[in-house]
């Protein structure tokens, strides 16, 4: 079976202008969302008190709100999961023994009764947990970007490694964006997801480079805008295949994982799209406008 | 050439089968016992997400103790003084600063001052010294190294502490382990009661013994005329009847006569008349003698039992009491009994801690995440595997052969490192599975590649190997500078992915690549085939 047949030759190198203009745009659209909407930091990030509870009895939502308001907790969301689950969140939290997601269980126990709904899950993230975790997630992404520049530069060129990073950089501003607009909680897992796009993304990147090499050795005339477009077409196969099976089974994660991880898979699914798209239509248009650059200075010099 | 398939053949079934050795125990409890003996006894451990559980980020307050160490420091500072007859007038301890300042009417008593200084607190030192209004004043604050000191120490005792509490508790597994300088991470696996382990775990504890101030009434002390060296503290008691807990003002003597650092056990006891648990108290050799003299000081004056600040009896002393004997009670539950006891055991905390985190699952929760994400686990891997099949056809078989390989050898890798599996740790080998087939991918693609260049399954077969493998080894060692930083950030469950992660991306670089290479090697050499079904 051929998803792809041999010998094709898709004039990407041509199209790339579009892409770059629909990137920029979308990573414009991105970046604005995030900085004049910001994200939905989940407890994580923010800080504050998580409970998810099943009821064996139904419990209106409004009701839990007004308990809650009564033990001083007035900015409660309270989030239904499935029919007989919600998940409660404020952005309290207390540091004592004796915490807040105890009070707010004492609380319900008083209106509905012991036996009337089971504590499924606590969360409680104090402000400074929350701050180092914010600076932690920051240091992570950046020094993992560091760490492929440098890589990527030792194996490549330097110019293959500003492609890529640049790639991967757009990959993450989309998927966060994405987060942003649709205001989905933005949490840890959803870092380890993003840190996760990064190193598929730049996985993918690396092929289509290392069919540039492949191809610059074997024939040194050639002009440079041309061999990138034979490596992507000779790759695209691999890269369409990859992507698909990946897709696969994020889907599978998104749509069978459970609540647990549901963003965390709908993150990957956005990221490994987008990552397959940056390694094409991102990466190397950045070589190439690097090479342009560099011979440019060169003919002036002379 | 042929003796090297062997070779690699024998390497790759080693590999495989000590994946399985590791494994079986977590796939099925009931073994012969022959097998039992051989095989190790760790299963995968589950992180909390899945198995339920607490997990706890603590903080000791360390501040706190560094200034009751200067509390207490200028307590001992005005007695030596006193003793040596230095005419001073103290002016205040400043918590916040965490300075002590003293006034001194002359030259000559500042000179004595700081030979008692200099010969009984080498800790201390000067922070400014000064004249004002024709008086010396002095300013003195513990050294900044030893104040590092007693932090250090502060959460090594505290960490201690709390490990005993929790190992008399009765908890599986517990672990407990000190994170950068003040902080304590503490996972309880399986605990149902999670406010009762905080509670055990967070309370100082810091029993004390103190008079009752009768001298006084507490009423004028509620107006706001508390007399010196007594300050007001409440009793908690729960009434009967009602069922109500009742609160009481005490003033109480500011003096500490004896604490629970002086006891020898602690044991819960049922008592005669209401068949209520109260502690019963046993001081060591020490602690009985203080106690002898303090009640035969004070009989028929009432000594408060105070408790992290809150006044749980206070009985009349009615004889001098020698032996060490006494009791606590205060209208608890047997558990609350129980738990008190467990503390007064283990001892207090020397200073108080904060909770900063606190991460609890439900076991129906933790088995709903299990069930899922194996459930998606193995879908996707037998999408993966038919995709594969049906793109490559008998190609594609080695490839899942590969894979399955891939997802014993991880399995199998967790268990032997004891490694934690969680939630997104299963995601992760979900992940994997998708990922890993692209080394197969890479390969297979290169090898059709080479066929339509008109090559011979032989010479196709080789140069796909060799031109792909650059490339999967590029791109394998960047997904682990990706995953490591990932484990160096993430906490609990997102070090859990990253560790599956990591493991994976090695495991599926000698499955898809080393092991795959064997079987077509197999057949080009041993059955000389003609064409390759890719």
């Amino acid at each position: 079976m051929e998803l792809v047949k041999p010998g094709i030759n898709i004039n990407f190198v041509g199209r790339l202008k579009y892409a770059v203009i629909f990137s920029v745009v979308l990573t414009v659209i991105c970046l604005i969302s995030i900085a004049w909407k910001g994200l939905n930091y989940g407890i994580d990030f923010a800080g504050g008190t998580l409970v998810q509870i099943k009821f064996h009895k139904g419990a209106s939502a409004d009701d839990i709100r007004k308990i809650l308001v009564q033990i001083g907790i007035d900015d409660s969301v309270i989030q239904p999961l499935g029919t007989d689950e919600v998940i409660i969140r404020t952005a309290k939290s207390s540091s004592e023994i004796k915490g807040l997601s105890n009070k707010i269980e004492d609380s319900l126990n008083a209106a509905y009764g012991k036996d009337a709904f089971q504590v499924q899950r606590i969360e409680v993230v104090g402000p400074k947990v929350g701050k180092d975790l914010t600076q932690k997630a920051i240091m992570a992404i950046i020094f993992s970007w560091i760490g492929m520049l440098i890589y990527i530069a030792i194996r490549f060129e330097f110019r293959h490694a500003v492609g890529g990073i640049v790639g991967v950089i757009h990959d993450v501003i989309i998927v966060v964006g994405i987060f942003s607009i649709f205001s989905i909680e933005f949490t840890l897992t959803i870092v380890a997801a993003l840190l996760t796009i990064i190193g598929y993304s730049i996985h993918d990147t690396i092929v289509v480079f290392d069919r540039v090499r492949e191809n610059v050795r074997k024939n040194l005339k050639k002009d440079l805008p041309s061999i990138m477009n034979e490596s992507i077409n000779q790759t695209l196969s691999r890269t369409i295949l990859t992507s698909f099976t990946v897709v696969i089974v994020v889907a599978v994660l998104y749509v069978f994982g459970g609540a647990v991880i549901h963003d965390f898979a709908f993150a990957l699914l956005v990221g490994v799209i987008f990552g397959t798209y940056s390694s094409v239509f991102i990466a190397a248009p950045v070589v190439l406008a690097w090479e342009g650059y560099q011979s440019s200075t060169l003919k002036k010099k002379k | 050439m042929l003796k090297g398939i062997k070779v690699r053949a024998a390497i790759a079934i080693v590999v495989c089968l000590a994946g399985l050795f590791f494994l079986t125990p977590s796939l099925t409890a009931d073994l012969p016992d022959v097998w039992k003996k051989y095989l190790p006894a760790d299963k995968i451990r589950l992180g909390l997400d899945l198995q339920g559980g607490t997990h706890l980020v603590l903080e000791v307050d360390t501040e706190k103790a560094v200034e009751s160490t200067i509390e207490r420091m200028s307590n001992e500072i005005k007695e030596t003084l006193m003793t040596n007859k230095v005419r001073f007038l103290y002016v205040e301890g400043t918590k916040k600063t965490g300075t002590i300042s003293f006034e001194l009417p002359d030259s000559a008593s500042k000179m004595a001052f700081e030979k008692v200084l200099k010969d009984n607190y080498p800790d201390l030192e000067t922070v400014s010294s000064e004249i004002r209004g024709g008086k010396e004043v002095v300013v003195l604050k513990i050294k900044n190294k030893r104040a590092e000191e007693i932090k250090k120490m502060v959460v090594e005792q505290s960490l201690e502490t709390i490990r005993n509490r929790i190992d008399q508790f009765g908890i599986t597994e517990p672990e407990i382990i000190p994170e950068h300088n003040d902080r304590i991470v503490i996972q309880l696996p399986g605990i149902k009661d999670t406010e009762r382990a905080k509670n055990l775990i967070g309370k100082t504890a810091l029993l004390e013994f103190k008079l009752v101030n009768e001298e006084h009434s507490v009423e004028n002390a509620l107006k706001g005329i508390v007399p010196e060296g007594s300050s007001i503290v409440y009793e908690s008691r729960l009434d009967r009847q009602t069922g109500r807990r009742i609160t009481t003002p005490l003033l109480l003597k500011n003096k500490t006569l004896l604490t629970g650092g002086y006891l020898e056990s602690a044991q819960v006891k049922i008592g005669d008349r209401f068949a209520e648990p109260y502690v019963a108290i046993k001081f060591n050799a020490q602690g009985a003698k203080e106690f002898d003299r303090i009640t035969g000081e004070n009989v028929k004056k009432r000594l408060a039992i105070v408790l992290d600040g809150t006044v749980h009896s206070a009985p009349v002393i009615q004889e001098r009491i020698s032996g060490g004997d006494a009791q606590i009670t205060g209208s608890f539950t047997l558990d609350e009994a129980k738990d008190l006891a467990i503390v007064l055991r283990a001892g207090a905390l020397p200073a108080p801690v904060n909770i900063l985190e606190e991460r609890t699952v439900g076991p129906s929760l933790g088995q709903d995440s299990i069930d899922k994400g194996l459930w998606s686990a193995i879908l996707g891997g037998i999408l993966v595997a038919v995709f594969m099949v049906v793109y490559y056809k008998l190609s594609g078989i080695v490839a899942d052969i590969a894979l399955f390989m891939n997802i014993a050898i991880i399995l199998g890798a967790l268990a032997a490192f004891k490694a934690t599996l969680t939630l997104p740790g299963i995601a992760g080998i979900v992940l994997i599975i998708g990922m890993s087939v692209d080394a197969n991918v890479l390969i297979f693609e290169r090898v059709r590649e080479e066929l339509r260049a008109g090559k011979t399954p032989r010479a196709a077969i080789e140069t796909g190997y060799s031109k792909a493998f650059m490339t999967i080894f590029d791109t394998n060692v960047n997904a682990l500078i990706a995953s490591l930083f990932l484990f160096g950030f993430g906490t609990g469950p997102v070090k859990g992915f990253a560790v599956t992660l990591s493991i994976g991306i090695i495991a599926s670089l000698f499955t898809a690549v080393f092991v795959t290479r064997i079987v077509f090697d197999y057949f080009i050499w041993y059955r000389k085939i003609t064409s390759v079904s890719v």
